[in-house]
């Protein structure tokens, strides 16, 4: 059973305080995708129920035991690090096997789990290699491969495909969200890339400096963040958002609007502005329409809208925000429900 | 990016390179050549450089008179004994350096460092006592500790800037593994950095064998290395510069053909860091 829970966690370094007062529960078989902008924390959050850095105060439990001061070994988790972090001088086969070698097992079942990994993950012509001479997407998989052999409670993973080109990102992510759907073990995700959060995650943790800023599932997010660092961090392209006059009318001191809830119009609507740049992607067309006077203020609305509307720059447009999907937001950034 | 140099600089630095280079080797050479005089023309002025006699006489003078087997046994003896018993130590504290550095690492760094800046005879009367009360002068195992105690800042910065090249999500990745201390250490860390150990290896090794100031003090005959057999054929009197010279080839010989052979490893290993 891999579920982990976090009581007041925080960790400072010297004065810097980079986690603050985290709880979080984690559930069993979970994809949890830790996300927010560089520096919010995330990493170290990850280290920390890693047990590669130590909670300045807190409790982590993983399994219902306190595992706050075991050593990172013991905590039965695996880690897929951002560089690989494979041993250079093993072969593919030996970087799989060395979790499996520590732990003392006799060659015979080494040999069967790593020929097992090897081909879950179609690694078994590369075993012989050394990881120097593996493309980055292969050496993911050793890594991969050298977390699974272990059959953790839970896998950590620390921004793993960032150093990958953008068509292997892609195919990894499913890759990775299909061995979740076959081991069905807990995992954690860190990642800055809210697509991979929003694609991936059964439950997705916000954080900012420190601090959770909403936990949930990718949906929930979506529909009702809690708060304007959630609302613009969770959805692309960003969410517009409005202040003045305009979100006065709805109560509140800002309404957000994502781009595809957004009616455009050439002949009426509620504010009035000039098309900018269009951003062309065959499927999908963002037009970045500048508001003049009539509308709320002179704002840079982004609309999304289908492939085919084609609009010069400097065509006059309405847009309409659809009322139900106007989120509202107090002076101090909260939702207002 | 390899920059175009004009054949005229190449030829200016060649001749630079090669006059400083034949400076250095000059007085090996010249001991070298001198072993093979007579003790005669070993003196003569002006020098006799290669037209002389060529004799092997004192190769047999210096067998005959003292045992050289036994003084380079007891050269390897220290040199290897004192490496050793230095990577026992500074693999650890430079492991400990240069992955779990503190505020003050670099400081201590230069600190031990800074021992070496001091001149040895400041601490001999007190180590020489030492050695006489615990009954270690004329020990191999007493001059083991002190020339590994004395080599020990060198061989800890050279490992500390290896070590610094390696990524410490690699260490990391073995902790989450399973891997031990000590098996992080011994099957990550160490065959990770292998050339940098060689080179420290090598370095401790030659530094040890030349080690002259602690050797002729605190040694008479039984743990006697290479250096004190030299220093037994310098005399005030009488004809000796022959002999002498052909007692100091044979004590450099070995570290000079080791030297050779291992110049590449060695001069990769000094500059290490310094250039990426």
């Amino acid at each position: 059973m891999g579920n982990i829970t976090l009581n007041k966690v925080s960790k400072s370094f010297g004065t810097t305080h980079v986690i603050k007062d985290i709880d979080l529960a984690i559930d069993d078989g979970e994809f949890v995708v830790f996300v927010g902008p560089s520096g919010c924390g995330k990493s170290t959050l990850l280290r920390l129920i890693a047990g590669l850095e130590d909670v300045s105060s807190g409790k982590i439990m993983i399994d219902g035991t306190d595992a706050t001061g075991l050593a990172p070994a013991k905590r039965r988790l695996s880690m897929v690090f951002q560089s690989y972090a494979l041993y250079p001088h093993m072969s593919v086969r030996q970087n799989i096997a060395f979790p499996l070698k520590m732990a003392g097992n006799d060659k015979a079942v080494i040999d069967k789990k790593v020929g097992d990994a090897a081909r879950v993950l179609n690694l078994t012509d590369y075993l012989d290699r050394k990881p120097r001479q593996l493309s980055g997407g292969q050496r993911q998989r050793v890594a991969i491969g050298r977390a699974i052999v272990r059959e953790p409670e839970a896998f950590l993973f620390d921004e793993p495909l960032s150093n990958l080109d953008a068509a292997l990102r892609v195919n990894m992510r499913l890759e990775i969200s299909e061995l979740h759907q076959q081991l069905k073990t807990t995992m954690i995700y860190v990642t800055h890339d809210q697509v991979e959060a929003m694609t991936m995650a059964d439950k997705i943790v916000v954080l900012q400096a420190g601090r959770i800023e909403q936990v949930g599932s990718p949906l929930d997010l979506y529909k009702h963040p809690a708060n304007r660092f959630v609302a613009g961090f969770i959805g692309s392209p960003k969410m517009n958002f409005v202040e003045g006059a305009e979100a006065k009318r709805h109560d509140a001191s800002a309404i957000g609007v994502r781009p595809e809830h957004l009616d455009i119009s050439t002949t009426d609507g509620l504010w009035k502005g000039k098309v900018g740049v269009s951003e062309h992607l065959g499927s999908d067309t963002f037009l970045h329409v500048h508001l003049d006077g009539a509308g709320p203020n002179d704002e840079t609305i982004t609309v999304r809208t289908g492939g085919e509307v084609m609009l010069a720059h400097g065509d006059t447009v309405y847009l309409t925000p659809q009322a139900d999907k106007i989120h509202k937001f107090d002076a101090q950034g909260l939702a207002i429900k | 990016m390899a920059r175009a140099v004009s054949t005229r600089r190449k030829i200016t630095f060649t001749i630079i390179g090669w006059t400083v280079g034949l400076l250095i080797f000059f007085p090996v050479l010249w001991t070298i050549l001198t072993s093979f005089k007579t003790e005669l023309d070993a003196i003569s002025i002006p020098p006799k450089w290669i037209f002389f006699d060529w004799t092997l006489e004192n190769y047999a003078t210096v067998q005959e008179r003292s045992n050289y087997f036994r003084f380079m046994m007891n050269s390897v003896y220290l040199a290897l004994g004192s490496t050793a018993l230095g990577l026992i130590f500074a693999i650890p504290a430079a492991w400990a350096m240069a992955f779990s550095p503190t505020p003050r690492t670099k400081d201590v760094l230069l600190w031990m460092l800074s021992t070496k800046m001091l001149p040895a005879v400041g601490v001999l009367i007190p180590i020489y006592l030492i050695f006489r009360d615990w009954g270690l002068l004329d020990s191999r195992v007493g001059l083991i500790v002190v020339l590994f105690l004395i080599n020990l800042p060198i061989m800890v910065w050279m490992l500390y800037t290896y070590f610094k090249e390696i990524p410490g999500e690699i260490l990391e990745a073995a902790r989450m593994d399973g891997a031990s201390l000590s098996k992080e250490i011994t099957h990550v860390l160490a065959p990770m950095s292998v050339p940098g150990i060689a080179s420290t290896v090598l370095l401790s090794v030659i530094l040890a064998w030349n080690e002259a100031f602690w050797t002729l003090n605190l040694t008479t005959s039984n743990a006697a290395p290479l250096t004190t057999f030299i220093a037994s054929y310098s005399s005030p009197q009488g004809n000796f510069y022959a002999k002498l010279s052909a007692a100091s080839t044979l004590a450099i010989a070995p570290i000079l053909i080791l030297g050779w052979f291992s110049q590449k490893q060695l001069v990769r290993g000094l500059t290490f860091g310094a250039v990426k």
